[in-house]
């Protein structure tokens, strides 16, 4: 009902009407650049209102409420403050690196973004690898986190940046293999695909157990790789003062901070999009007033919803436990999530090979 | 680029050392840790203090007793009451006078009051230092009602200077007996949730159990005394051992733990807490009628030494004072506890990881002002 395709399919019919194949496709993409980056940059700025929200609320405070109703521009103001702010030039560090680092991290987050499907139709890029590219992408943002640890030449920041590294790639693996479950289940890469197989029920009611156990998983191991409480031990304030970004200042600082919300973001638009059918309205079997009822409801809406829903999970947990220790976060991964993981992944692909899905 | 110091230093020994402090998040004030690393194993701790040293000690002796009272405050200032509750005792005991009982009652009402808020805070900070951030705001919360309650007395939330020798700068306000009533109704209920929140959770509990060991030698020859020390079973409370103010009259225990880790550190604040509500329980109800203020023609202990010990919110805090007759000390020492916790934290804290060293200090319960003086 809500298809998005006709709208971009007429957009690039004019473009490629109007001007020539180059640059119809140049407009194109200067289009969908800005689109995406004014995206990132408001969601971003709400995200952080959120959590300043949420976190308020689990501590008996009220969080932001001066500028604007209810403190909406408060994230804002932030922000033109920390554009105004003065960026501090570290003497001994090595300044190309530690100025490309920042870029790094967000560039890796905007480039992820773009491949989430938000609804029918409106998704920038709808790649056969859909997943694939989003955990290549979005893995190498620890790239620009190592450099920033290292090039600010500061012992807080290499210690800070080394323990990023060593958590990235370790929750890497269960976060490729949890996902790993659902591509088995729906037998695509295709993030388009994925949803479409989850026309009759999510892949959360349909995979049975094992779906659920891959996606408890995902969301620890999704939680850890973008570096947030309880697993914020690159940034672990109280040993490390900021981690990898003690020495940023200003704008710089800013989009590391951006970066970790929208990386938040999209953890949860994966799972949204793989675990809890995405754009897809919720359906009960044989309720079909309701159903008809939920359809209503535009896809966007759907998307936004459940993705906020998982987003207040990491929330949740983030300001209620406390901070693993190093030896003890390894430990869980190596010695815990991965070998269920790996006992998950061949129970579904037996189930799969039985035909016992629904 | 241009070596600093600290590069030199480091081709010197050869060894990851980082300081934390003297402004670091974790060590709740002006202290340095000097830390050396083997990658997250910390291989040993050189604690720096003196960064906020005041001379309390030689200023005393330029001021009179009433006077220097006001300084106590400075040095551990969450334990404010009772420090200067331990000037006030050593100088009625030196002078051989003694105070009204009402006097006693309010002075161990406040001194628990105070000891209750400290370790409000304590726990506020270390789950902060742990990095459970929701504790903080659940602290304070309950603590901002005990500092309403001395606000109203007193006139000051932190600093009071209310008790001095002689007695109390004035009597209570008419509403405390009331208040604290109703505080410790109110903290009973909240206390639990503490619990909920933090003790048991899996995550604090991994990241405290059998972190730290102390063992009872350990303690007795560092001289670690308070909550520490009771955590590896020192039976090191004063007010058991040597009753002071109202304490011979009320029933309390004293809380001892053996395992002497990091966790059961925490136990023994999160159980004194309880202690102090039935302390106060005990005593709220019936504070005698009486003088708050002795009548004294001018506050000058007699000529020789004398030594009093408190239990403060950390730990013994010892005064001894050498009085030459007139109306200022001739020298004044604090044994404070915090100076005596600190150090054990080399012996306790290497060979962990750096954040249980974070973990370990917030266990000590650190002020740094009770350090350096």
């Amino acid at each position: 009902m809500y298809d998005f395709s006709p709208l971009i399919d007429s957009l690039s019919a004019w473009l490629n009407q109007t001007f020539s194949p180059f640059w119809a496709g140049f407009i194109s993409m200067v289009l969908l650049g800005v689109a995406l980056l004014a995206f990132y940059a408001v969601l971003g700025l709400y995200l952080v209102y959120a959590e300043r929200k949420i976190c308020a609320r689990m501590q008996n405070r009220l969080g932001p409420n001066r500028v604007g109703p209810g403190g909406l521009f408060q994230t804002i103001a932030d922000l033109i403050k920390l554009l105004m702010k003065e960026l501090i030039y570290i003497r001994n560090a090595d300044n190309l690196l530690f100025n490309i680092a920042p870029f790094i991290v967000i560039v890796a987050s905007i480039m992820a973004i773009g491949s989430i499907p938000f609804a029918k139709g409106l998704q920038a890029i709808d790649l056969n690898i859909g997943v694939l590219y989003i955990l290549a992408i979005s893995s190498m943002g620890v790239i620009g986190v190592l450099i920033a640890g290292w090039a600010s030449n500061s012992k807080y920041s290499v210690i800070g940046a080394m323990r990023s590294g060593a958590q990235v790639i370790s929750y890497e693996l269960s976060v490729g293999l949890a996902l790993l479950c659902i591509i088995a289940y729906a037998g695509s890469m295709q993030l388009s695909e994925i949803i479409a197989s989850q026309q009759d029920g999510w892949w959360i009611f349909k995979g049975h157990i094992p779906a659920w156990i891959a996606f408890v998983i995902y969301l620890i191991a999704g939680t850890a790789e973008t570096n947030r409480g309880p697993f914020d031990l690159a940034e672990a304030e109280s040993e490390l003062t900021a981690g990898f970004h003690t020495e940023y200042s200003g704008i710089k600082f800013a989009f590391f901070f951006l970066a970790e919300y929208m990386n938040m973001f999209i953890i949860a638009a994966i799972a949204t999009t793989l675990f809890l059918g995405g754009w897809l309205p919720f359906h009960i079997w044989h309720f079909d007033a309701f159903n008809r009822i939920m359809d209503y409801i535009p896809p966007v809406i759907w998307f936004f919803a459940k993705t906020a829903f998982v987003i207040y999970l990491m929330m949740w947990f983030k300001w209620t436990f406390p901070r693993l220790r190093i030896d003890q976060l390894l430990a869980l991964e190596w010695k815990y999530l991965l070998p269920i993981n790996l006992m998950n992944l061949i129970v579904i692909a037996f189930l799969i090979l039985m035909q016992w899905h629904f | 680029m241009e070596e600093t110091l600290m590069d030199l230093d480091l081709k010197e020994k050869e060894e990851y050392i980082i300081n934390m402090g003297p402004q670091h998040p974790s060590t709740h004030g002006v202290l340095r840790f000097e830390t050396c690393l083997q990658g997250e194993k910390v291989k040993w701790i050189r604690p720096h203090c003196g960064y906020i040293h005041r001379g309390i000690e030689k200023m005393s002796e330029a001021l009179t007793y009433p006077q220097l009272v006001h300084l106590t405050d400075r040095m551990d200032y969450l334990s404010a009451h009772i420090n200067n509750e331990a000037v006030a005792l050593c100088v009625e005991n030196a002078m051989g006078v003694e105070v009204s009982d009402r006097v006693k009652y309010i002075r161990t009402i406040l001194a628990e009051l105070t000891r209750l808020a400290s370790h409000q805070l304590w726990w506020s900070a270390f789950g902060m230092d742990l990095g459970a951030l929701t504790t903080f705001f659940y602290g304070l919360r309950d603590r901002e009602k005990i500092l309403d309650i001395f606000e109203e007395s007193t006139g000051a939330r932190l600093l009071q200077s209310f008790i001095t020798p002689g007695g109390l700068m004035n009597d209570v306000h008419p509403n405390f007996q009331k208040r604290t009533k109703e505080f410790v109704k109110y903290f009973r209920k909240k206390l639990p949730e503490y619990d909920q929140l933090l003790t048991g959770n899996v995550i604090f509990q991994e990241r405290t159990k059998g972190i730290g060991y102390m063992s009872l030698e350990d303690a007795i020859s560092y001289g670690v005394t308070g909550p520490s020390g009771r955590g590896s079973g020192f039976h090191c409370d004063i007010r058991k051992i040597a009753p002071y103010s109202a304490y011979p009259l009320v029933k309390f225990n004293e809380i001892t733990y053996t395992q002497g880790d990091t966790f059961h550190r925490y136990l023994v604040r999160m159980r004194e807490m309880w202690e102090s509500l039935d302390i106060i329980d005990q005593l709220v109800d019936n504070i005698p009628q009486g003088p708050t203020m002795l009548e004294l023609k001018a506050v000058k202990p007699p000529k020789g030494e004398f030594y009093q010990r408190v239990e403060t919110a950390r730990g013994e805090l010892g005064v001894y004072i050498v009085s030459d007759g007139g109306p200022t000390p001739a020298r004044i020492r604090y044994r404070t506890p915090n100076f005596s916790n600190l150090f054990i934290i080399n012996k306790i804290a290497s060979g962990h990881k750096i954040a249980d060293l974070v973990a370990i200090s917030g266990s000590l319960d650190l002020v740094i002002p009770d350090i350096d003086r």
